[in-house]
């Protein structure tokens, strides 16, 4: 599947430009974070390169045929999408919808509510969870079916130290076990803890990728530097 | 006032003494309304969650006839249903004319653009919700339509309530199509039209009291199975 070639790409919105031309290539190991301030591209990127948005101009290539690479992704958006069902019921269904037998998806749903330690409230309804389970839930979801690249979208962006954790290490795991991870935060903390290279975004433009140790110490562009300083970038 | 006690007293005498002709007529009338209820909504919901999930050139005319469809005229319907099905007519070597058949088929066509228009309502919110995860699921048509109904059905038992409203109180197609015919088609709505012209307005009222029970009861039944309005449920 890998790697994923982005070459030329565009997204325009009546007929204005916002994100592009991007040219990127994603390799399968660890996890790459895109940064960027607030309306740089970063949820237009993740979307495009999973397939959620019409291309403008410009190609996004997998290895594979991309309806073949469309069965081997997810995705877990900034505001947790929960079914109106009960929390086992969100887990199991990815599965179900490929066809895995209701056993084997109860049982498999069973051990990522462990995981995310919601064993308690799995037959509760997943729209009546806190922000942070609602979250966690949807990354077990995302990750119950072990897709080859997982898109977050600002997974952490509303929570607390300990709901942040408990994601973090599930998706550190993950990209041990083979899960290739790109997401999006404007937290540069989680960014130095997680991210084995970075993108940094910069209205709709891709300023650098780079591994994390470069992008830190050597900031491509102004305005990269003015984020590592924490400085407020309009 | 006097005429008023006087139904209620005769209905209840009616319905406690198990008058045979009653009970008769009200099995008709649910038996015509259930079963046009039943076809209906297999023509209903997959109609309504196919134009929530698909994007075709004429998708807002359709929804616009659809909508003016809900205030179809019976009378007309059931004018149509009778020239299609009178023996000169192009159904009429069915020999439907007269029958329960033929006033539930006018009932179907009367109430199917209301069940579509009320599903379609209730499910196009629930698609805005869901669009972007069952996408990036990677479901097919027939999964996001089976999704969008089953996490809908509480408002879908809504618009099949507002389907057997509209058709156990209808009256003017089944009359024409039927033809309240004693011990064959004469329904609720068919004998109090009849024995009002008659001027035995006790005996009217009170069948008009035992519709509206039986209409209660059927919405008490429906929203107690469907467990509607308690809590953590929709």
């Amino acid at each position: 599947m890998f790697p994923l070639e982005v070459s030329s790409v565009e997204i325009n919105i009546k007929g204005k430009r916002i994100l592009g031309p991007i040219n990127l290539l994603l390799k399968q190991e660890g996890i790459s974070v895109l940064l960027g301030a607030n309306g740089s591209g970063k949820t237009t990127l993740l979307e495009t390169l999973h397939g959620l948005r019409k291309l403008s101009k410009g190609k996004v290539r997998w290895s594979i045929p991309n309806k073949l690479a469309a069965k081997e992704q997810s995705f877990v958006f900034q505001t947790p999408v929960m079914l109106r069902r009960s929390v086992l019921e969100n887990l199991m269904y990815p599965l179900r919808v490929r066809r895995f037998s209701k056993p084997n998806a109860i049982k498999e749903a069973m051990h990522w509510v462990k995981k995310i330690g919601l064993e308690k409230k799995i037959i509760q309804q997943a729209t009546l969870l806190s922000g942070g389970e609602m979250q966690a839930v949807a990354v077990a979801r995302a990750l119950i079916t072990k897709p080859k690249m997982l898109f977050l979208d600002e997974p952490t962006a509303s929570l607390d130290g300990l709901a942040k954790k408990t994601i973090e290490d599930i998706l550190v795991l993950a990209a041990k076990n083979d899960t290739k991870i790109i997401m999006s935060t404007h937290d540069l903390g989680q960014a130095k803890r997680l991210a084995d290279d970075i993108i940094y975004l910069h209205k709709g433009l891709m300023e650098s990728h780079c591994l994390k140790d470069e992008f830190l110490n050597s900031p491509p562009s102004d305005a990269a530097k003015q984020f590592i300083a924490g400085d407020i970038i309009i | 006032m006097n005429e008023i006690l006087q139904g209620l007293a005769q209905a209840f005498w009616l319905i406690v003494s198990l008058d045979t002709e009653l009970i008769t007529i009200s099995l008709r009338s649910l038996y015509v309304t259930l079963t046009a209820l039943l076809v209906s909504t297999i023509i209903a919901f997959p109609l309504a969650a196919l134009i929530v999930v698909t994007r075709f050139r004429f998708r807002r005319f359709v929804i616009t006839i659809l909508n003016a469809l809900m205030g179809l005229p019976p009378v007309v319907v059931g004018l149509l249903v009778y020239i299609l099905f009178s023996r000169s007519g192009p159904l009429g070597v069915l020999g439907l004319l007269y029958t329960t058949s033929a006033m539930i088929i006018a009932q179907a066509i009367i109430i199917t653009p209301l069940i579509t228009s009320v599903a379609h309502q209730s499910m196009q919110g629930l698609w805005a919700d869901y669009r972007d995860l069952l996408i990036s699921i990677n479901t097919s048509k027939p999964q996001r339509i089976g999704t969008l109904m089953w996490d809908s059905r509480r408002a879908l038992i809504t618009a099949c309530l507002a389907g057997f409203g509209r058709g156990i109180g209808e009256v003017g197609a089944i009359m024409i199509v039927g033809g309240n015919i004693d011990n064959a088609t004469r329904v609720l709505t068919t004998a109090i039209s009849l024995e009002t012209s008659r001027g035995d307005f006790s005996l009217a009222l009170a069948l008009g009291f035992v519709l509206i029970s039986l209409a209660l009861s059927v919405s008490f039944a429906t929203h107690w199975f469907g467990k509607t309005e308690r809590g953590g449920l929709w």
